[in-house]
């Protein structure tokens, strides 16, 4: 407790020392731990893959920015977002989970639902079709436009203890609980008299309205929208590598995932992007992912607690 | 044939006074061309030990399955506590007091002990603390205070037998069903759990047994209903069941008969 | 035309996320081969098959085997991986330009009535014809083709009748690959191919083996056909940039209303 105390803390002090540059990083590595906590509520406890969330973000950015358009501010855009994406998320969690979809085909299905919307974006004109939308730049905090990226900082990592505060909540509760039996065995959860449609659903709700309230932030930080680039498959698979990465599953993995996922892959992506090579930090993650897999298949954060208290050795 | 008219057909007289709990009415099964379960009719009353018998494939645990609403049934009906379970899904029927075991059991590997048992006992009790007490306080009563704490996955066949049997009592049922929760232990294993199953039934919960271990199902059973290919071929009291032709022949022929093209 | 290489993904039933990208550096390889040995790829095919031969068998031995028991989500997560680096890969080396292989034969056309058949398409097709024959023959006639299909079936099974089964799921998943190389060199002159490819040419393997499903050429066929002519029909009546669109709302039919029987095996 003292040490999340402190750790937070030291969070909030941070941007008074750090350069432009610096804050960026951290941006996005509290945004991506904010996605990945997220995915980790339906992925990591409840065990259900899915490769599509980048749909929620995309439906909640488009949201809230296509509403801003028309005169409502983004804070409470980012909530209709958030709603928006969890009836989606609710409308592929109730068809994968009410047809008994299990893992890869499950994956296959979301993967699906998230292209189906990439393309659906790109050829709407309606909402900006291929170009994407663009924000007009006002600075006006009330229309969640920040001059000083100090100010995305600390909201970005609201949205991050936000989302570990949920998933903390959850945990604690019965509904984490049958979550984690979920993931091991749903017959058997059955006939302990856990109804395993309606937990599920519930944790896919939650975890796209979190992911859609995403959204919001990534439109209005950019000042645009891309269909490839919030749609896409590669922000899903930013997405669903941290938590792996960090512990799928266990409360502070995708937070760890991001902070060490999120400067490699910016790192490598400036590096290599400079010479004209994209993609190379999708190679550097693909490696990661096989490496982790094979040898650290609970992910980082377990093995590093097994190094730190070595008595519980079960 | 849906009647067979075997001297232990007759309804024992201490039935009369007891209120039925499960009734099975001519329940059918088939998979593709083979006929799982057929015409199957009996009851199991309130607080009552009843066992389920059969050569291998005789469709025990497909009965199992259609009794808690793992599987649909092509025809028939299942009725618990005076209620039909049509359509009911497994978790709903927990939730009415009827609890299951797997034959291959299925403890969630990754949990500890006690949350394996949570993990039944938060039905009835949505707070969380007291959940865990009930929890530990089966795990207890079964034995298996001492493991609580560690993960399930690393269990002994035994325990993971005991495990199965505390998770199913966690839901707190009226009816347990168990299937084969003796097989493949020791004898002195197979005398404790027998122990248990009696110390249950002694606070009023019914048990329907699925069990090949013969010794167990003559020492506990007050009525035995005897399977062979999905059909009731016998039914009646341990003494009476034992002795009857068909049950006999069913057994002794099971050798030649499973190889027959069904 | 897409039935030449669906007919071989369906017959192999080995679903996962890197088969598309193996796909595209079966084209990738075909295209090295054209332009720096001046080789057609349909002489080069059989070249690309054991490369990929290769990679399949060390994907598979390095990689999935020793995770052969762990949880089926692992598995997934280790393709998305080998699927990633593929791709990257290729898209490094390659960049991101549309590539197309010439051949002689691509240009040629033969009027048949009013109709015009594409040569290129034809030897296409005929080539995987015979390749699926060839491979449904292994696969029922030899020992080893029988065994491949019983530890498909029954991966405990195998084991208990003493089978090999390393050696065995290495072969299975070396064929598969082949199989893919061979098409991904086959179609190259047909498909203009860049690294992202990968990911349609899964969705469409997918589509028909889930479609076909159960590993029979008749499945796989049928399977090939309906999705193709579902595809080439979705593409008539759609803008171009929807036909994408038109695949994957398929992919989600037929992942729902999927037939009976095929999934039960995969899950725990």
């Amino acid at each position: 407790m003292w040490a999340a105390a402190l750790a937070v803390a030291v969070l909030l002090a941070l941007p008074a020392v750090l350069s432009g540059y610096a804050v960026t990083i951290f941006i996005l590595i509290f945004f991506y731990a904010f996605l990945a906590q997220a995915w980790n509520v339906v992925g990591g406890y409840a065990g259900q893959l899915s490769a599509g969330h980048a749909a929620f973000v995309g439906v909640g950015g488009y949201t809230a920015a296509l509403l801003f358009e028309r005169g409502v501010t983004p804070w409470i855009g980012m909530f209709a977002g958030g709603a928006l994406a969890a009836v989606l998320g609710a409308i592929i969690g109730y068809l994968g989970f009410r047809f008994g979809l299990r893992g890869f085909y499950f994956v296959l299905l979301t993967v699906a639902f998230a292209e189906i919307c990439r393309i659906l974006a790109s050829n709407v004109e309606a909402v900006g079709g291929a170009v994407g939308l663009y924000i007009t730049f006002t600075g006006n905090p009330r229309q969640f436009q920040f001059q000083d990226q100090r100010a995305y900082y600390y909201i970005a990592l609201a949205l991050m203890l936000l989302a570990t505060g949920v998933t903390a909540l959850i945990e604690r509760r019965r509904f984490g609980i049958y979550l984690t039996a979920i993931r091991e065995d749903e017959t058997a959860c059955e006939a302990l008299g856990v109804d395993v449609l309606k937990y599920k659903l519930l944790a896919m709700i939650v975890s796209s309205f979190l992911a859609g309230l995403g959204g919001t932030f990534y439109a209005f930080q950019n000042f645009s929208l891309q269909p490839g680039a919030v749609f896409g498959i590669p922000l899903s698979v930013e997405i669903v590598i941290r938590p792996i990465i960090g512990g799928a599953g266990t409360l502070l993995g995708p937070i760890l995932g991001s902070f060490i996922l999120t400067p490699l892959g910016e790192v490598s992506r400036s590096y290599f992007g400079q010479s004209g090579l994209h993609g190379a930090h999708l190679i550097v993650y693909g490696v990661l992912l096989v490496a982790v897999v094979l040898f650290l298949p609970q992910g980082a954060y377990p093995y590093l607690r097994k190094l730190l208290s070595r008595r519980n050795i079960a | 044939m849906t009647e067979p008219a075997t001297s232990s057909n007759r309804p024992p007289t201490f039935r009369r006074e007891q209120a039925l709990l499960l009734e099975v009415h001519n329940l059918s099964k088939r998979f593709g061309g083979l006929q799982a379960v057929k015409d199957l009719t009996f009851t199991v009353g309130e607080g009552e030990i009843v066992a389920l018998i059969g050569p291998n494939g005789a469709g025990k645990t497909t009965a199992f399955a259609l009794i808690s609403g793992f599987l649909a049934p092509d025809s028939g009906t299942v009725r618990f506590a005076g209620r039909d379970l049509r359509g009911l899904k497994p978790h709903e029927i927990n939730a009415l007091g009827l609890a299951r075991t797997f034959q291959i059991m299925r403890p969630f590997p990754r949990l500890t002990v006690v949350r394996n048992v949570m993990i039944a006992t938060l039905g009835r009790h949505r707070d969380t603390r007291e959940a865990e007490r009930r929890a530990r306080a089966v795990l207890d009563e079964i034995g298996l205070g001492a493991k609580a704490e560690l993960p399930a996955g690393v269990l002994t066949l035994a325990e993971r037998k005991r495990l199965e049997l505390a998770r199913a009592l966690g839901t707190e049922p009226r009816l347990l069903l168990l299937d084969e929760v003796m097989s493949g232990l020791t004898d002195a294993e197979t005398e404790r759990i027998v122990e248990l199953v009696r110390a249950l039934n002694r606070r009023g919960i019914a048990i329907l047994l699925i069990e090949h271990v013969m010794r167990a199902v003559m020492s506990l059973a007050q009525r035995i209903v005897v399977l062979n290919y999905g059909e009731r071929i016998a039914e009646g009291r341990p003494e009476a069941v034992a002795n009857d032709p068909r049950v006999i022949e069913a057994y002794l022929g099971d050798e030649e008969v499973t190889r027959a093209p069904a | 035309m897409a039935v030449g290489l669906t007919l071989i993904f369906g017959v192999m039933r080995v679903v996962n996320f890197a088969h598309g990208d193996m796909m595209v550096w079966g084209m990738y390889l075909a295209f090295v081969l054209a332009t720096r040995a001046g080789l057609d790829p349909y002489l080069a095919f059989p070249v690309c098959a054991v490369a990929l031969f290769a990679l399949g068998v060390v994907v598979q031995r390095g990689l999935v085997d020793p995770i052969i028991e762990a949880p089926h989500e692992m598995q997934i997560l280790l393709m998305l991986g080998v699927a990633l680096v593929l791709e990257n890969t290729a898209l490094l080396i390659f960049g991101p330009e549309p590539a197309r292989v010439r051949s002689p034969l691509a240009r040629l056309a033969w009027e048949v009535g009013p109709l015009y058949v594409d040569v290129a398409r034809l030897v296409t097709f005929a080539v995987a014809v015979v390749l699926t024959l060839a491979l449904s023959l292994f696969l029922y006639r030899t020992d080893l083709g029988r065994l491949i299909r019983a530890s498909a079936d029954n991966h405990y099974g195998a084991l208990v009748i003493g089978a090999d089964v390393r050696r065995i799921y290495a072969t299975a998943f070396g064929i598969g690959a082949a199989c893919v190389g061979a098409a991904g060199a086959l179609v190259s002159p047909i498909l203009p191919f860049q690294p992202p490819t990968g990911l349609s040419l899964s969705v469409t393997s997918f589509n028909i083996v889930i479609i076909g499903g159960m590993g029979s050429l008749v499945g796989a066929f049928i399977g090939g056909l309906l999705v193709s002519v579902a595809e080439s029909l979705g593409a008539v009546f759609l803008r171009p940039s929807l036909k994408e669109l038109f695949s994957f709302s398929l992919l989600i039919v037929i992942l729902l209303f999927r037939p009976a029987g095929l999934f039960g095996k995969r899950t725990p």
